[in-house]
């Protein structure tokens, strides 16, 4: 087991800088994840970590080992790719073995190890069979136990679970967890599934266009997003956005939407930030409303009935707009509704930073 | 009957009858421009049939008993193995380290794509017309570049060698695009798991890329073995056979006994045994390599 140290790690590909000075820390043992959108640089830093890729300034240590520019069979890792990358020619015990193999590993202790895995992973009734005979799940669990037998000291994870159907998705999501408790080595996920990385995490980086722009555990990313993109980014569904300014009222500070509908500001959650006439983004997550009377008008356009909750669709303000209602709460499509927010975000219009007191 | 018998053969006898009338052009052709000829020629065989005297009678294995002994029969032979061995495993080395530059970020390596394939595309008389002013005794610019101003074309034991040369030439191209291809289809995850699995890459090479390259290989093999063993134009344009018969193979050897000779029987025999080579050979390989490919 090892942490994992990154410092202002820099990486091009032509002209295209696709990490712009990437620093992040991860705790021996921990469970990370990287998520972001599609060419935010999330696969990039896996790959560099690897040693698939070599940085081109920065630094990279697991522990206290540099290994910025250390071959991949140097770095005592393994990694588990979206394709799961099975030997496709040898059958599910040789593909287990075949890193053991490599580094010469006795006969006897190959076996165990195999076995060992095999059991984990419940593999064991595959074992002479080649990779084109097994389901898509199957092939995912071969992967994981390639993974695992050589017990290094970090694992990798390349989107692994993208190629599974929905219900096997969140099945093996729990046995990854379930896993990594057991063994309890340092493992760094990647995923653009938001869902994975709120579930997964210990510890959570939110990567955008080349830079980490938020990191910490996942609850406190969730509920204290830093900027708007990373507000937006976790959550489902997304978090709702308006624009509106600040105005003074008696103490404190109110929103004013563009329809004239006001909110207040508590003052001691957004302390410092805060000046007459500053354009903001207010965001609202759909799980945040309340119906009530009084509140700001919504418009509802669509109703999405799940069973247990609703989903309504309609604007505020202009901007398009979702709030979850309580199956009790009967709602119909073209209902004038009045809500309020139990929970209100700020963001800079402009910058996208958020104006919450740190 | 189990069930994935079942699942092998799921036509309706209706359907089974379409499917044997839309076959039914193909096989008719393939009967009529491969089997008859092969039935027709090993018919001619077993007859003495001299065109110039109008002679025909049949001779049952007469023919055959005089190959037996026919010591040019059997110095073409040697000829053509000698031919395959060396053009082929020339070739297919080499098709393979192309390829591998191909596929490689090799500088030079967009050059290679766009050139490699010009000796193939030349047709193979009018290259073996450039190598043999290349290797002319007088002022070829091979016979001057290299010391001794050895005479190639005209002195046993160079020519055939030379001649290899050319094949390996124009053929190496078609040998390596059938490689390259291949090993576009390989996912270069496979590569990346191979290179934290801890292997060199002399080693990926040989557990990854090589076993995953064998059923093309494995094609590339036969093709070329085949195509070496019946070689004809590449070599009759450059020598004729000559210089004293060294450079004669079977197809050259059955060419002038057919065309130049006159002598249809002997020739439908030579034709037959070199038939029966291929077919020697075809055989061999299917079983060394398999169905497909792998053991």
């Amino acid at each position: 087991m090892a942490s994992v140290t990154v410092a202002k790690l820099l990486k091009r590909f032509g002209q295209t800088e696709v990490l712009k000075g990437v620093s992040l820390s991860i705790p021996e043992g921990a469970f990370a994840v990287l998520v972001g959108p599609s060419g935010c640089g999330k696969s990039t830093l896996l790959r560099l970590l690897a040693g698939l890729e070599i940085a081109d300034q920065g630094t990279i240590h697991f522990g206290s080992r540099d290994v910025t520019r250390l071959e991949p069979r140097d770095r005592d890792i393994s990694m588990v790719f979206q394709s799961y990358a099975l030997y496709p020619h040898l059958t599910v015990r040789e593909n287990l073995a075949f890193g053991l193999k490599l580094r010469k590993t006795p006969a006897a202790d190959i076996a165990k190890a195999v076995a060992e895995a095999s059991k984990m992973l419940g593999l064991d009734a595959l074992l002479d069979r080649l990779p084109r005979a097994l389901s898509g799940g199957q092939r995912q669990r071969v992967a994981m136990g390639r993974a695992i037998v050589r017990r290094s000291s970090l694992f990798l994870f390349d989107e692994p679970l993208s190629n599974l159907d929905a219900a096997l998705r969140a099945e093996v999501r729990v046995e990854i967890r379930k896993l990594h408790d057991r063994l309890g080595t340092t493992s760094v996920y990647v995923t653009h599934d938001q869902v994975e990385a709120m579930t997964l995490a210990d510890v959570l980086f939110v990567l955008n266009k080349g830079v980490v722009e938020q990191s910490g555990p996942p609850l406190e990313i969730f509920s204290r997003p830093a900027t708007r993109f990373v507000a937006g980014f976790l959550g489902s569904p997304a978090m709702n956005f308006f624009d509106a300014h600040l105005e003074r009222k008696d103490e404190g500070f109110q929103a004013v939407a563009k329809d004239g509908f006001t909110m207040p500001v508590h003052p001691d959650r957004f302390a410092g930030e805060l000046t007459a006439g500053r354009e903001v983004s207010v965001g609202v997550r759909p799980h945040d409303i309340h119906v009530t009377p009084g509140g700001a008008p919504f418009q509802v356009s669509i109703v999405e009935a799940l069973g247990a909750e609703s989903y309504a669709h309609g604007t505020i303000a202009g901007s398009p707009f979702v709030a979850r209602v309580e199956a009790s709460t009967p709602v119909k499509k073209n209902d004038r509704l009045e809500i309020s927010f139990a929970e209100m975000h700020l963001f800079d219009k402009q910058t996208g930073v958020s104006l919450r007191a740190p | 009957m189990n069930p994935s018998r079942a699942r092998a053969t799921p036509f309706s006898a209706r359907d089974r009858r379409t499917a044997y009338l839309l076959a039914a052009p193909a096989a008719v052709l393939l009967f009529g421009v491969a089997v008859l000829p092969i039935l027709f020629a090993a018919w001619l065989s077993l007859h003495r049939v001299i065109l110039v005297l109008r002679e025909r009678s049949f001779v049952g294995l007469a023919n055959y008993r005089f190959l037996l002994h026919d010591p040019r029969f059997w110095s073409a032979l040697g000829n053509t193995a000698y031919f395959a061995v060396f053009s082929v495993t020339a070739e297919f080395l080499l098709g393979l380290a192309f390829a591998h530059l191909l596929v490689s970020a090799a500088p030079g390596q967009r050059l290679l794509r766009a050139t490699i394939l010009i000796p193939w595309a030349v047709p193979a008389a009018v290259s073996g017309k450039i190598w043999a002013w290349l290797f002319n005794p007088e002022y070829g610019l091979i016979t001057r570049a290299l010391p001794g101003s050895i005479n190639w074309l005209g002195t046993p034991g160079y020519a055939m060698p030379a001649a290899i040369v050319v094949d390996v030439w124009k053929t190496v191209p078609f040998v390596t695009l059938l490689i390259f291809a291949a090993r576009l289809r390989i996912p270069e995850d496979l590569y990346r798991a191979a290179q934290l699995d801890g292997a060199s890459s002399w080693r990926i090479f040989r557990s990854i890329t090589l076993p995953l390259l064998k059923p093309t290989l494995a094609v590339v093999l036969v093709l070329r073995t085949l195509d070496a063993f019946r070689v004809f134009d590449a070599i009759y344009v450059l020598t004729a056979g000559g210089p004293a018969n060294s450079t004669e193979t079977l197809a050259i050897y059955t060419y002038k006994t057919l065309m130049d000779a006159g002598d249809f029987g002997h020739g439908s025999t030579l034709a037959i045994a070199t038939f029966l080579c291929v077919l020697v050979i075809s055989l061999a390989y299917l079983r060394l390599l398999g169905p497909e490919g792998r053991g």
